[in-house]
């Protein structure tokens, strides 16, 4: 039972306090940080379940985070529906659209997939920007008097926290679960060698497709979030590829397979990035930092942070999944 | 012999007894000084940067002002001008939390928008929410403001001008033309050329081919061999400074046969020079050009103004710059009218604000569906012709009554 | 002359020039199973390195893609000593994180000493005018230029002992070992070469386009497409998929909206990598 892991029991506390520090001082600052730090790790932790634990390297993963902002924006500021309805339909939606798009392409093994997917996010980019009823590549955008049903900007905006708080706690609960599961054991088994797990009797087309689809729904729950808080959106910032290479970048830094080290990587590379933008004196070396480490960690510590955890301290991994 | 002139020469003692003084006098003008903070984000990197640089030394050139002259003075009390900014990228991705990290953070009295529409319509959620006043510059669109505002001030003249003096000007010179319409698909061309289409048919105009390229378009091979095949004669859009000098590089070297050519933004950099030959001619609606005088109530005129610039900066002054100078001219003179920073009664000051600058008039909507909407300010078409000397010049040539030269029609 | 044609022509001399940028990544993908994504950021600085040196000397551009080949010979061995050398053989996750690290840090770097303003090589050669169109002289001589160090490269790779050594590699890496080909520095010198295509052709681009230190990403998802039209590893097939793309996008942009044509490309893309993974030209050396 997940209920025993002491990890789902850290994955609350943790998510407790995202929502209680900033509440109990009303620091608005911190609120900003941590939202985008909450949807890194939203990111990296969805896009574990592909690359960790199923071992297929998705380049395109930003687009479910994309396309739910503009499902869920649709929905919510041009139909008029209820945010938290139009969130989870966006959610829906996307991961259908993952799944159909999955049975396609997760024919394709290794490199193959990981290009394949980069064509999908161009593709989608494309028709995105000349979809009429979205914009094209003008965007929506969310107006004022939009967050009146939530009780004005003010409180629409703490609103979208704790939500997108609550997704980033069911995305690490859901890593959990799946980790935990005969489920995820398959799925493991088709990362360490996918023919033999053919063999073996796991269904690999199935889980594969699966497993693309489930990866889609929480980040494109928290798109409609993100976009709808942001109060615009548009084709170049919903499809940015260098976003998907970062949440890329925060798996490995924190130690892709493991459901920490997805959380640990967002966190970190999050909170990184925005000290350096912000830092007058480093923000031109922002990049040269960032790629400098990651290289780092693939040539020297390629388990990333958590793996060198275990390798230290080996009996951490049963607190620290 | 006198004692004292061993030791110090009498026009030193006088010297420091008077610098001295001067410091006292400083320091205690310097306690009944307060800072005030305005915050904005700038492009520094990707691809409004060009644009937003010239803005930004705007800003910079009336703060090093205000504060040479002992900073805005309202109540009896003096504020002295800072700036908090960040780089946004041009990427409304952080611009909210570069806005609230501004007013929390660094506790901005007053805010200017960042460069471009998109990202001004990001910030305004912010800014809107703390109820912090905002000046807009560089955001033309005029979507965000029938958002439901009550903070928002816009300098430029709203989209639907830019193009509008072009086809008057048109007109004027050959109603037959027939017009082809090729644009950046982003939020400040597509309010801008939309409207504009309207208006062309409206006046009469054919228009053959209209068509929007992405962003960040740098082969126009392919929508410049249809604009040939369409058979147009003028051809009016382009984007912002990246697209559209490279439209007006390629234009010339394909030699296409337009008897003009209109760019929205680009040919009002100064860097549209670089250009040489293939920037002459092009014309650019322009919310402020050097040759047309106003008689200023307050700030500096026209002619200090580009002066000024000019020694600062060692380049010409463009409409951005002169924009972001008059926010700032604008913001310091409902802050004096106001007496005080508090952002209602500075609000209430902006709202009755009409007046006459070196970059104007200036009058903002207060109608709540269309609060802050700029109705004051009028655009003029400029046009880059050589001089005697062979060197390319801006120069005024609509409407009629503030024009500095002709318009070359055709353009070759 | 009609505008089909016209647009056409655009395409092909334009689609040579793709087709040399995406030989690069073919090269280095076909010889050691890496996806190379510093490919953009070495465009870049052959777009960089293009105008730097025309600073300098100022004569016909064309010449200078010499020097800008050899600076990025040197510049790929650099590379791949830096982040390649230590993750072949590893899963492909690692190559492609690795080399968008130096891809980070190159444009990092780059936009530094460079902003993010469009720069332009200011240096154009006559055209040729037919009826109301003209055809830039600089998009004749670029693509010219693409297909002569394309075919060097091929007589490179066919005529020359180092050459066969490469392709020796890039079939059975263990056979050639055996036959006393050192594979080490058979790598280097493929990376080195295909970084040297890569920064080739950003030069050539910059003789025809205006560029920034970000412009290289969009060229190299352009090499993307050439490469997997063409299939993947195989250099000699770039070319021609890269004048064929051109000439498709010339013969579709007369009829619908220029941009739509990204979303042809990238579907084309997709299906030819699910439905012909070896590329349009078949399983040839599969």
């Amino acid at each position: 039972m997940i209920l025993r892991r002491p990890f789902f029991w850290l994955v609350l506390l943790a998510s407790a306090l995202f929502v209680f520090i900033p509440l109990r001082s009303n620091n608005v600052l911190l609120r900003e940080d941590l939202i985008l730090v909450a949807v890194a790790i939203i990111l990296a932790s969805n896009l574990n379940l592909m690359i960790g634990y199923t071992g297929y390297v998705n380049f395109g993963n930003i687009i479910f985070f994309g396309l739910g902002g503009y499902v869920g924006l649709y929905l919510a500021t041009v139909r008029g529906w209820n945010l938290m309805l139009a969130a989870v339909v966006a959610g829906v939606a996307v991961s259908l659209f993952a799944l159909l798009f999955g049975l396609a392409i997760l024919r394709l093994r290794g490199a193959y997939f990981a290009l394949a997917t980069i064509g999908v996010l161009e593709a989608v980019q494309a028709f995105v920007s000349n979809f009429n009823p979205w914009g094209r590549a003008t965007g929506m955008y969310v107006s004022f008097s939009a967050y009146q049903p939530l009780g004005g900007a003010m409180r629409a905006l703490w609103i979208t926290y704790y939500l997108i708080i609550a997704v980033m706690a069911l995305s690490l609960i859901l890593s959990l679960a799946i980790k935990n599961s005969k489920f995820g054991l398959g799925l493991f088994a088709i990362r360490e060698d996918e023919d033999a797990a053919v063999v073996l009797g796991v269904n690999a087309t199935v889980y594969k497709a699966i497993i693309y689809s489930v990866s889609a729904f929480l980040p494109a729950i928290a798109g409609t979030l993100m976009f709808y808080k942001n109060g615009m959106i548009d084709p170049s910032i919903a499809f940015e590829l260098t976003l998907s290479i970062e949440a890329i970048v925060m798996l490995m830094l924190g130690g892709q397979g493991t459901v920490m080290g997805a959380a640990l990587g967002g966190g970190l590379y999050e909170t990184l990035r925005s000290y350096l933008l912000t830092s007058p004196k480093l923000s031109s070396f922002h990049l040269v930092i960032a790629g400098g480490l990651l290289l780092l960690v693939v040539l020297f510590a390629p388990g990333g942070l958590i793996g060198w955890l275990y390798r230290l301290a080996p009996r951490a991994r049963k607190v620290i999944e | 012999m006198h004692f004292e002139n061993i030791f110090l020469p009498r026009w030193i003692v006088k010297q420091v007894t008077l610098l001295a003084f001067v410091l006292v006098l400083l320091a205690s003008v310097g306690f009944c000084q307060q800072p005030i903070t305005i915050g904005f984000t700038v492009s520094k990197t990707g691809a409004l940067n060009v644009d937003s640089l010239e803005q930004y030394r705007g800003f910079e050139l009336w703060r090093d002002q205000v504060n040479a002259a002992g900073g805005i003075k309202a109540s009896g009390k003096s504020y002295k001008v800072q700036f908090a900014s960040y780089d946004d990228e041009s990427n409304s991705k952080r611009v909210q939390q570069l806005y609230t990290r501004m007013i929390l953070e660094d506790k901005a009295d007053f805010l200017f928008s960042p460069y471009s529409s998109g990202l001004t319509a990001t910030a305004a959620v912010v800014t809107e929410q703390y109820g912090k006043i905002m000046l807009t510059t560089g955001a033309a669109e005029g979507k965000t403001y029938t958002l439901g505002n009550h903070y928002l001030f816009q300098m430029f003249a709203p989209a639907p001008e830019y193009l509008k003096v072009a086809l008057d000007a048109l007109k004027a010179k050959d109603p037959k033309a027939t017009v082809a319409f090729v644009y950046e698909d982003a939020a400040f061309s597509v309010a801008v050329v939309t409207p504009a289409k309207a208006y062309a048919q409206q006046q009469g105009f054919n228009v053959v081919f209209s068509e929007a390229y992405a962003p960040n378009t740098t082969d126009f091979s392919a929508i410049l061999d249809k604009v040939i095949a369409s058979k147009a004669t003028v051809m009016l859009g382009g984007g912002h400074y990246a697209d559209g000098s490279t439209l007006g590089r390629q234009l010339y070297a394909r030699k296409a046969a337009l008897k003009m050519i209109t760019l929205l933004v680009a040919p009002d950099s100064e860097k549209w020079v670089e250009l040489g030959d293939a920037g002459v001619g092009v014309c650019v609606p322009s919310q402020w050009e050097p040759q047309v005088t106003a008689k200023p109530q307050f700030g500096p005129t026209v002619a200090q103004f580009d002066k000024d610039y000019r020694a600062k900066f060692n380049a010409e002054p463009s409409y951005e710059s002169a924009g972001g100078y008059a926010a700032g001219l604008i913001l310091q003179h409902a802050i004096e009218k106001a007496g005080g920073i508090d952002a209602a009664k500075v609000a209430e000051a902006l709202n009755a604000t009409d007046a006459t600058t070196f970059y104007g008039r200036t009058q903002f909507a207060t109608a709540p569906n269309e609060h802050g909407l700029q109705v004051g300010h009028s655009m003029v078409l400029a046009q880059w012709h050589k001089d005697k000397s062979g060197k390319p010049v801006k120069q005024v040539v609509w409407p009629l009554a503030s024009k500095s030269a002709n318009l070359a029609y055709p353009i070759r | 002359m009609s505008g089909i044609l016209a647009s056409m022509i655009d395409g092909l001399l334009v689609g040579s020039v793709y087709g040399l940028a995406a030989m690069g990544l073919s090269l280095i993908w076909g010889v050691m199973n890496v996806i190379n994504l510093t490919h953009g950021a070495m465009i870049a600085l052959g777009m960089f390195g293009m105008y730097l040196l025309f600073g300098l000397v100022t004569t016909n551009a064309y010449l200078l893609l010499l020097p800008v080949i050899a600076a990025g010979l040197v510049l790929g061995i650099v590379v791949y000593w830096m982040a390649v050398h230590w993750v072949i053989g590893r899963s492909e996750l690692m190559s492609l994180l690795s080399t968008f690290a130096v891809n980070m840090m190159v444009i990092g770097i780059g936009t530094t000493l460079f902003s993010t303003s469009p720069y332009n090589v200011n240096f154009s050669l006559p055209g040729i005018t037919i009826g109301a169109y003209t055809f830039t002289g600089n998009h004749i001589a670029a693509a010219v230029s693409a297909v002569v160090i394309a075919l060097a490269l091929q007589l490179f790779l066919y005529r020359t002992r180092p050459g066969k050594a490469i392709r020796a590699v890039a079939d059975n890496r263990e056979a050639a070992e055996l036959m006393g080909i050192s594979s080490t520095a058979v790598l280097t010198i493929a990376f080195g070469i295909g970084i040297a295509l890569a920064t080739a052709s950003g030069a050539l681009v910059s003789t025809m386009f205006p560029f920034t230190i970000l412009s290289g990403g969009a060229y190299e998802l352009k090499s993307f497409v050439v490469t997997v039209l063409a299939g993947l590893g195989k250099p000699a097939g770039a070319l021609l998929a890269g004048v064929l793309l051109g000439l498709l996008e010339g013969a579709l942009t007369p009829f619908i909206a220029v941009s739509w044509i990204p979303l042809i490309e990238f579907g084309l893309f997709v299906v030819v990598l699910v439905a012909l993974p070896h590329g349009i030209f078949g399983r040839a050396t599969a």
